[in-house]
């Protein structure tokens, strides 16, 4: 904790935190709206870096954990109109124990492997909420009676506030002898195992932890919108942001995904005028932006200082 | 019947699968490297042909798709695949995630393009040969039989390519031991050359035969890279064989499914068997560790 007060990377957070924080006086709601959406993002990004920073299990498929848990606290709401907290919570217990299933192959399968594997379980729930569209909605998408807020600078603040505590959270694991142990896990596992540390345990403990955020993120969000769609929380497109933004941010350092996120959406938006060619623009701009600077925006930043 | 429908119709889908996923499989048990702009590669091919064959009919437009397949499989390894390898802000163990996100952001580059100018609706390629054959009181188009022939003759000059040529024990030898190969004096940046080439050549003929057959869309090349990535897999890394073999799998599997269940739930089954043999299997049907 006292490494934490004293890290710079710290300060200069909670100074970016600060200026979000008094961002609601001077800018539209349309702003607010677009951030808010880049906060759940950010999450999103910042619980696959766990995973896959940490402890380098290859996760192609981050919304399959985000699609658990958006659909799990939608549906039961839906169903039954339990208030908000009571579902976010399912939803999140729901990611939670796909993180469990996926990690049973994880401790068998590397690298490619196991990144299949990611990648089917997204088809797989993509195909069920389609063929249980009685429950789900469908394509279309499931329409949810309960919203988190109707004013923008509410949902704002609940955004902006859940992105900081999960950011903070994931940023303090990293940083723990928990967070060291799994680097030395994903980086070379048996010689982190002849030291003498768990690896099965700790792997299963980082599924957990990166589930369970990115589960919260995704139920947090179905209520901010009012819909869940497979085009929104589970599609690949969406996963593949998710892993785009956390690479180009910068692997290894949790705060850089976020970072990545909010560029991601808020460039995706000022290029919306050019219609189709958006993600072309961004894409294109990314591809170089990864080439060139492989550790990330925050990486960059961070070797200048140090 | 219906079974001898099934039959054939799952014969030629399955040998479309096969020829789609082969040079992937190729291209990853020579370079090691996991092409994600597959699809992207296969839906330029698919639509180059589809422009052309109004103004230089089809069998022109089918070789000018052949012929865009082959450059975009040399602007994938020469913009994206090569810097990646010999960057040196890269850590080696990274090189595998960084070849994935970049072909899969030059994948997208690929699709939106293709979007921008021919918007997302599906496009039919003109096919070969026009007209319907009958096989034993099953009517089938001709096309169809052509395509499967197709598929098949280039798989079969692939294989010929592969292990009778020297060029082509080269290749084999570089999926093996690539040291071993730089020590006995091959260019192994050559063979990687010559591998994108025989790629490119392999999706450029998927690509338009899909889109005779199925047609294609700007919005299926990710879909298509994930069916190739799930064949390869099945079938076992690298393994030319276990693709094949996955392939048929997939395609018999899909066409039963639709022609005996429903056909919305086509992929399912298919996914199914991924899972259950990447748990007890990973290393695929046929894939060596």
């Amino acid at each position: 904790m006292r490494g934490l007060l004293r890290s710079r990377l710290f300060w200069i957070a909670l100074l970016v935190l600060v200026i979000a924080a008094v961002l609601p006086l001077g800018v539209s709601g349309y702003v607010l709206g677009l951030l808010t959406l880049a906060y759940y993002f950010g999450v999103f990004a910042m619980a696959w870096d766990l995973l896959f920073g940490f402890a380098g299990e290859v996760n192609f498929g981050p919304t399959f954990l985000v699609g658990l848990g958006a659909y799990g606290a939608g549906i039961l709401n839906s169903e039954t109109g339990l208030p908000i907290p009571v579902c976010v919570l399912f939803g999140a217990g729901l990611a939670v124990a796909g993180g469990l299933l996926l990690a049973v192959p994880a401790l068998r399968l590397s690298g490619p492997y196991f990144g299949l594997v990611t990648l089917v379980a997204v088809l797989l729930l993509q195909q069920m909420v389609t063929v249980f569209a009685k429950q789900t909605g469908g394509e279309i998408g499931l329409t949810i009676p309960d919203v988190l807020s109707i004013d923008d600078t509410t949902n704002y603040y609940i955004a902006l506030g859940f992105m900081a505590i999960s950011g903070f959270i994931l940023f303090g694991l990293s940083r723990s002898a928990l967070g060291l142990i799994l680097q030395a896990c994903g980086q070379d596992p048996v010689e982190a195992q002849a030291l003498g540390f768990n690896v099965a345990k700790h792997k299963l403990a980082a599924f957990c932890v990166s589930a369970l955020f990115s589960g919260l993120a995704g139920a947090m969000l179905v209520f901010y919108l009012g819909t869940a769609s497979p085009g929104t929380v589970i599609d690949i497109a969406v996963g593949v942001q998710v892993i785009i933004a956390a690479v180009l941010g910068g692997r290894r350092t949790i705060l850089g995904a976020a970072v990545g996120a909010v560029v991601l959406i808020v460039a995706g938006e000022v290029l919306r005028p050019l219609g189709q060619l958006s993600t072309f623009i961004v894409s294109a701009v990314a591809l170089p932006a990864i080439l060139l600077m492989p550790s990330g925006l925050l990486g960059v930043l961070m070797r200048q200082r140090g | 019947m219906l079974g001898l429908q099934i039959l054939i119709d799952g014969f030629a889908i399955s040998a479309l699968y096969g020829l789609g996923a082969i040079g992937f499989t190729l291209l990853f048990g020579v370079s090691g490297v996991l092409n994600l702009a597959h699809g992207g590669i296969l839906l330029v091919s698919a639509v180059v042909a589809w422009l052309l064959a109004d103004q230089i009919g089809a069998y022109g437009g089918a070789l000018a798709g052949l012929l865009a397949g082959v450059v975009m499989a040399f602007a994938t390894y020469l913009l994206v695949v090569r810097p990646i390898q010999r960057s040196r802000a890269i850590p080696h163990e990274e090189k595998e995630i960084f070849v994935l996100t970049g072909t899969l952001l030059w994948g997208i580059m690929i699709q939106e393009v293709v979007a921008y100018f021919t918007t997302t609706s599906p496009h039919t390629v003109r096919p070969l040969v026009a007209g319907v054959s009958v096989i034993a009181g099953v009517r089938t188009p001709t096309n169809q039989l052509l395509t499967a022939v197709l598929c098949w003759a280039a798989i079969g000059l692939m294989w010929l390519l592969v292990n009778r040529t020297r060029a082509g024990k080269a290749l084999l030898a570089a999926s093996i031991n690539p040291r071993g190969l730089t020590l006995l004096g091959f260019e192994l940046q050559r063979i990687y050359l010559l591998v994108w080439a025989i790629y490119g050549v392999l999706a450029g003929t998927a690509g338009v035969l899909l889109g005779a057959f199925l047609g294609v869309s700007s919005e299926n090349a990710g879909t298509l890279t994930a069916s190739a990535f799930s064949i390869v897999v099945l079938g076992g890394l690298g393994s030319v064989g276990g693709s094949l073999l996955a392939a048929y799998l997939v395609g018999y599997l899909e066409t039963i499914t639709a022609y005996l269940i429903s056909p919305s739930l086509r992929t399912i089954p298919a996914l199914l068997l991924l899972v259950i043999v990447v748990y007890l299997r990973p290393q695929g049907l046929l894939g060596r560790r």
